[in-house]
């Protein structure tokens, strides 16, 4: 099995660190995985990519993910930025409403709300990585909801850590779609 | 084992604080940097007892290291390309006087034009500088090395500098989940650095760096090529060791992979070894034979261990992430020199790919394999193919 999920996002809402949280869950659900920056360097508010390869046994590709899996949008603005995802795969985009995605299968949730909620705001922007990786949990099944949370907490300690829980969480609960 | 998700810099990090590194001196450069900002941390917060030396450039980063290892402490420092260059007079020096300096080359292409990504022209620039050289091909193989290094460099049959070469953000910036060692693990492993007689003792003072006249030079010079000679074994025994306590070994001096039965090998240096081990998969899956072969040592080039794994191989690609512009390729003309030396005659053909960054995939090796298996079927001379290259017309695509 190997399943490879592309994220773009804006450079403070969280993508490069949703990334390494995304393999660190998997590897509590006893998978092995690989996250990787886009090669290069990251600026706040500047398009960001990053990547995940989750597998259940060790990574062993270098090359870069040309036909994802999963795509998630953190920044609906960067929804077509012209990543092919696999037909068979899926797109989820942190939207309030249905977004204008052309893949068969798209899901939505206002992960900026959620961050905003738990007060996951820092320098003006809404981490919503928490949120879009709870939604991801609900709709793959790929890695358990308690794996990530554990994740979560061992990533960010004491508060900071059960805030972005429960944006994980109310996320897994809210997110819609899949036609 | 419970696994941590570090990248290759912080592994490379943490491998220097278990291996209670004392004195570090770097400068910071793209994709090294995190390297040296992690072990700060270290230094900062009392996890690893160690002088950490801020100098003004790379060349000053060696030199300080040279004093610091000759006056018997264990040292680090890390670079990447342009950096490398301008430390290199200090890189030949520390070769040249047998210290047990450990760095960490994180491979950066070399300018002009400016790139920060991924080739391995700046390592092998330093190719004949007397310093141990091993590639590793991901995030658990870095820390694991940065600790063998050590036993390695230290070793009084070695006694010489060792750099690791990991691959600048393909495994520099990855993360991974790894095996982290127990401190205890890795004291048992590495002893306490006992310096040796010809450490600098100010209870015993001796002239260091003198001129050596045309009557000494030579055999100072045929002594560092016997302990490079004598570095073989010793980077083997210790794999051999680490393997015996952590279960994790890497071949020694070379990575194989399939090579048992194989018609087609695929020889290379770096992390780019896991593409290809896939794509030797798909070949396998076609019925064709493929392997590979990761060099994981090329100073100690380890020719007679080479020799041995591909004797009966009918196809050999040597894929090279570097260029010596006038030369074919200088991963192909290492490992053809070391073929013609044992008299074992497959066919070579040479790649030159990636450099700059250039993304490779498993489906380009799955090429380069099939590219080879042509030209030796059909008898074609092994000339170089610049794997993707763009709008040249050089028939490889």
């Amino acid at each position: 099995m190997l399943y490879e999920i592309c994220f773009n996002a804006r450079g403070g809402q969280g993508a490069v660190i949703a990334a390494r949280l995304l393999v660190h869950a998997a590897c509590l659900s006893g998978l092995w995985g690989q996250a990787f920056p886009l090669f290069g360097g990251e600026r706040r508010g500047a398009p960001v990519f990053s990547y995940a390869r989750i597998s259940d046994k060790p990574v062993r590709l270098r090359s870069q993910i040309r036909e994802p899996d999963a795509l998630l949008v953190f920044d609906r603005s960067l929804a077509k930025s012209g990543v092919k995802v696999k037909e068979e795969g899926l797109v989820l985009v942190n939207s309030p409403s249905r977004p204008q995605v052309a893949h068969a299968k798209v899901y939505w949730l206002d992960a900026t709300s959620i961050a905003k909620k738990y007060g996951l705001v820092f320098a003006g922007w809404p981490a919503v990585n928490s949120a879009m990786l709870g939604a991801f949990a609900r709709v793959t099944g790929i890695v358990a909801i308690n794996s990530l949370l554990e994740a979560i907490k061992s990533v960010w300690a004491g508060t900071l850590g059960d805030l972005n829980a429960r944006a994980a969480e109310e996320a897994y609960r809210e997110v819609v779609g899949g036609a | 084992m419970q696994k941590t998700v570090i990248s290759g810099n912080e592994a490379v990090a943490l491998g220097v604080k278990l291996a209670k590194v004392q004195v570090v001196a770097a400068y910071p450069i793209t994709p090294q940097t995190i390297i040296v900002e992690k072990i700060a941390e270290y230094v900062e917060s009392g996890e690893l007892k160690a002088r950490f030396i801020n100098v003004e450039s790379e060349h000053s980063a060696m030199a300080a290291c040279i004093g610091a290892a000759a006056g018997g402490a264990r040292v680090f420092t890390a670079t990447s390309s342009q950096g490398l260059l301008y430390m290199s007079e200090m890189v030949f020096w520390a070769g040249g006087a047998r210290l047990p300096v450990v760095m960490a080359v994180v491979n950066r292409a070399i300018a002009p034009p400016w790139s920060i990504w991924c080739d391995h022209n700046d390592a092998l620039s330093q190719r004949d500088s007397g310093w141990v050289q091993l590639w590793v091909e991901n995030v658990q193989e870095a820390l694991d090395t940065v600790i063998q290094a050590y036993r390695i460099a230290e070793d009084e049959r070695v006694m010489l500098p060792v750099m690791i070469c990991l691959d600048g953000f393909l495994v520099s910036h990855s993360y991974e989940p790894i095996e982290v060692p127990s401190q205890q693990l890795v004291d048992s492993f590495l002893p306490e650095k006992t310096p040796a007689p010809y450490w600098i003792d100010v209870t015993n003072p001796r002239s260091y760096g003198t001129i050596a006249s045309p009557e000494t030079y030579m055999e100072f010079r045929y002594e560092l090529q016997e302990a490079m000679e004598g570095a073989k074994r010793v980077v083997k025994e210790v794999d051999e060791d680490w393997g015996r306590l952590t279960g994790r070994s890497y071949g020694g001096l070379i990575d194989l992979y399939l090579c048992d039965d194989a018609e087609v090998v695929a020889v290379l240096i770096g992390s780019w070894a896991g593409d290809a081990k896939e794509a030797a998969d798909i070949m396998r899956s076609r019925g064709v034979k493929a392997g590979v072969l990761r060099l994981r040592s090329t100073r100690p080039f380890p020719a007679e261990d080479l020799v041995e794994a591909l004797k009966d191989v009918d196809a050999v690609a040597v894929v090279d992430r570097s260029l010596s512009p006038g030369l074919p390729s200088i991963l192909l003309s290492e490992v053809k020199a070391a073929l013609y030396e044992h008299g074992a005659k497959p066919y070579v053909k040479g790649f030159i790919a990636g450099l700059g960054g250039r993304d490779v995939t498993p489906q380009d090796f799955v090429n380069v394999f099939e590219r080879t298996l042509k030209g030796f079927k059909k008898g074609e001379t092994g000339k170089v193919e610049w794997v993707g290259l763009r709008g040249v017309g050089s028939g490889h695509r």
